[in-house]
């Protein structure tokens, strides 16, 4: 039996390393190399309760922020295991050499949304990057050692999934050299790592354009159930640049950044005024709602900025120095002294592959982790818990493979496909798709605007579309479909024509694709485990 | 603005040849969002025969290192250059003349990770130093490949492996056990110090601006000179 990771990010590094650290061989198949994963973007940090900073902090802590973050929407039995593990996760690496910020010899933890106490773990704003250098590097030995099978350039293009005695069964993966045009096969079981679905909304999110959804689009398609695929995170301070929404990181806030808008005549420091406790950093999906209240009240100006001129000079020195780099490059101005304009833009999907908390579908032998996956974010994640649970989520996938037979990958050249390599730009039929999500998934959502998006899905449904085009409209008719189905308001899913939050929705949307339509279920939110808490 | 954009392209078969388009923007622009242009409003098609322009990217915001390639005879990141960033309207675009060409401006740079397992650029036991900044510097090298265009005595399959092996090595000479850093050592003199013939035509390329010449100071005290720079 083989064992496929597809992606090369945080969750696929941190699967390959734990059947590799127990001798276990396995193939790492991504269309690029680690050094250009989405994941070296994550800058602000991660999430362990260390209590490095003597405030008392606790795992429970944790956990109990995270499910409230995530609206009590996420697994609380997996939510535990992710918090529980943090600080070890934190510890192994401490031990791959990551050079995190320290202060009197110990690991540094700053302020973070959502989060009452400094939890978030850092290297300046440039985290993700440094994380994955050394994670990268660690791989490489276990490469060298002919553990780990690197296909670097490969895209996989399908994953056989089959019926057998009416349960689905993954078969292994197909692959395509981008360089060569050969193609592969390579059956056994598959964790798929391949990161979220920036691809259905190209040049409105701040990940990377090769995150283009198309697996995942595939394996719904195919009868994998997706969940909560109505969850989108629009992280408040984003601006619009170099062809993508910029983000401009929450560390900004943690670290003293406010916001503002005008209003008659002055500034008026809204996050503060409403919320006196958390102020600025307030969960992600409260920020932006209140970022969209005050540019739709008629008093306010139309414009929010973010204020970084009160940050300490030794805290942009030591903490965010790249982070000011970046702003003056990209923006032509010195956050030292102007405020930065921003609005909210596209940045995490909270839905994805429906998975149990050891990361299994609903297909034997096929594993979901990282951003690809739907696990502990509930109806929205907090930020420096996604580097956290795409490490921790690669490792339990990776741990529920330990117990098997693994041969060292074989994979059959099964022909020939010409290579494709990106061209960067998404064709005519992703612009229109991303037209109509954009106009019904928006951070305020109501019914008439997404029974209209539903309706223009239809007549671009009965275009000449090719499978990849269909199998993609489908997933997106998902995500409006979850929307307009969920009557309340939670988390990141903000509607104006219900505006609270309903207890009877305190389920999970699971999305299935069948014969052409689309199923919604919910299914309910399960207990946390006896001699759990 | 008027610009004429050539891009020297490359079939797949291997055939070359160049392409000039012309190309009008009223706003200042990265390399990357005009080949995006190019590509979404077909600007590439002057002929019958034209296809796509291949490029490879990721981040857009110069943090992946996917995009690198000569513009103007100057190697870059394309999402790192604008338009307004030369003088003059004509703009030329080449892949990475030290990499083989796979298609138009994607070059194949494995040759890059092969030389790090070549002078295991990893740990064998735990960290034994928190590493500190200049850790984090080396750490920040996105693998571009970018000072290897430049460098005088870099080719590919040579024995000086050039200054993208340096970096990670530079975080984890400082982090490795004693034993592993006197094998280690050798390697790093072998492929790094004694082929560096020290032209620094490396310095002032970097993309993420990482200080090499501080770097390979940190480097080659502790793999050569067998002691650590304070810093
Ligand atoms: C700008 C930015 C800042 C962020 N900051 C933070 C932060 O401070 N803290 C935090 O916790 N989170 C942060 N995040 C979120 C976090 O970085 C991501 O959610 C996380 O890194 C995702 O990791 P991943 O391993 O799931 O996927 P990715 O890192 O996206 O990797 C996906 C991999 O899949 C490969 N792939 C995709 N499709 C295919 C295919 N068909 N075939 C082969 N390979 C394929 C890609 O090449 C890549 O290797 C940030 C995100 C962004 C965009
Ligand atoms: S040192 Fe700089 S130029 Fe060289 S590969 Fe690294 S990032 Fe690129
Ligand atoms: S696309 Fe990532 S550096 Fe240019």
């Amino acid at each position: 039996m083989y064992i496929s990771i597809i992606g090369a990010g945080l969750a696929g590094l941190s699967a390959a390393l734990t059947l590799a650290e127990r001798g276990i061989p396995c193939a790492l198949i991504s269309s690029q190399g680690s050094e250009r994963a989405q994941s070296v973007l994550a800058e602000g940090g991660i999430n362990a309760a260390l209590d490095n900073m003597g405030e008392d902090d606790t795992t429970a802590e944790h956990f109990a922020d995270t499910m409230k973050g995530g609206a009590d929407l996420a697994d609380p039995n997996a939510v535990k295991g992710l918090t529980d593990a943090a600080p070890d996760i934190i510890r192994r690496l401490e031990g791959y050499g990551v050079p995190f910020h320290r202060e009197n010899g110990r690991i540094a933890q700053r302020n973070f949304g959502g989060q009452k106490k400094k939890r978030t773990v850092f290297a300046k704003s440039s985290t993700g990057k440094i994380v994955m250098s050394a994670l990268t590097d660690e791989v490489r030995k276990y490469e060298a050692m002919g553990l780990v099978k690197r296909f670097c350039h490969h895209e996989a293009v399908d994953i056989d999934i089959a019926e057998r005695d009416g349960r689905l069964v993954c078969g292994g993966v197909t692959f395509i050299d981008i360089y060569t045009g050969r193609k592969y096969h390579l059956d056994g079981r598959v964790i798929l790592a391949s990161g979220g679905l920036n691809g259905f909304f190209p040049g409105h999110t701040t990940g990377t354009v090769p995150n283009t959804g198309r697996l995942t689009a595939l394996l719904f398609s195919k009868g994998i159930e997706i969940a909560d695929p109505e969850f989108i995170q629009y992280h408040p301070t984003t601006v619009s640049a170099c062809g993508k929404r910029l983000l401009i990181s929450e560390a900004a806030r943690g670290e003293g950044g406010r916001l503002f808008v005008m209003r008659g005549g002055e500034r008026w420091y809204f996050m503060r005024d409403k919320y006196p406790e958390m102020g600025d950093l307030m969960p992600r999906d409260v920020v932006s709602r209140e970022i969209w209240n005050v540019t739709h009240n008629d008093g306010c100006g139309d414009e929010v900025y973010l204020d970084l001129t009160v940050i300490p000079a030794d805290t942009w020195q030591n903490k965010l120095s790249d982070m000011r780099e970046e702003i003056r490059y990209q923006l032509g101005i010195d956050p030292v002294n102007e405020p930065v304009k921003i609005s909210p833009g596209i940045h995490f999907f909270m839905g994805g592959i429906c998975v149990d908390k050891c990361h299994r579908t609903n297909a034997d032998g096929l594993y979901a982790a990282g951003e690809c996956a739907c696990q502990y974010h509930g109806a929205n994640r907090l930020g420096g818990n996604s580097m956290l649970g795409a490490l921790y989520g690669g490792l339990c996938a990776a741990d529920g493979l330990a117990g098997e037979d693994v041969l060292p990958p074989e994979p059959l050249e099964t022909g020939s496909d010409g290579g494709e390599v990106t061209t960067g730009f998404p064709d005519g039929f992703d612009g229109k798709l991303c037209d109509i999500l954009l106009s019904g998934l928006g951070i305020v959502r109501d019914e008439k605007t997404m029974q209209a998006a539903v309706d223009r899905l239809g007549v671009l449904e009965r275009e000449d579309l090719d499978d990849t085009q269909r199998q993609r409209l489908y997933l997106g008719k998902a995500m409006l479909m979850g929307a307009l189905l969920r009557k309340e308001s939670r988390g990141a899913h903000f509607r104006s024509d219900y505006p609270e939050r309903d207890e009877n929705y305190r389920k999970m949307t699971v999305a299935k694709y069948k014969d052409g339509g689309i199923d919604i279920t919910y299914r309910d939110i399960p207990e946390l485990e006896k001699g759990e808490a | 603005m008027e610009y004429t954009i050539t891009i020297a392209r490359q079939r797949p078969g291997g055939e070359k040849y160049r392409q000039t388009i012309n190309y009008e923007s009223d706003t200042d622009k990265s390399i990357a969002m005009v080949l995006t242009e190019i590509n979404s409003r077909k600007l590439y098609m002057t002929d019958k025969q034209a296809t796509p322009i291949k490029w490879e990217c990721s981040c857009l915001q110069k943090k992946c290192g996917a995009c690198a390639m000569v513009i103007n005879g100057r190697p870059c990141l394309a999402c790192d250059r604008r338009l307004s960033q030369w003088c003059g309207n004509v703009i030329e675009i080449k892949p990475l003349g030290k990499f083989p060409v796979i298609e138009d401006l994607v070059v194949d740079r494995s040759v890059m990770q092969e030389e790090l397992k070549a002078v295991k650029a990893w740990l064998d036991s735990s960290s034994r130093a928190d590493g500190g900044e200049v850790c984090y510097e080396a750490s920040r090298c996105l693998q571009c490949g970018i000072c290897l265009e430049v460098c005088p005595n870099f080719a590919p399959g040579d024995s000086f492996f050039g200054m993208s092996a340096a970096m990670p090595l530079t975080r984890l000479l400082r982090q490795m056990d004693d034993a592993q850093r006197a094998e280690v050592s050798k390697l790093y003199s072998r492929h790094i110090y004694e082929g560096c013939g020290k032209s620094l035509a490396c310095r002032d390329i970097c993309p993420a601006g990482i200080d090499i010449e501080d770097m390979l100071i940190n480097s080659n005290a502790l793999a050569v000179w067998k002691r650590i720079r304070k810093k």
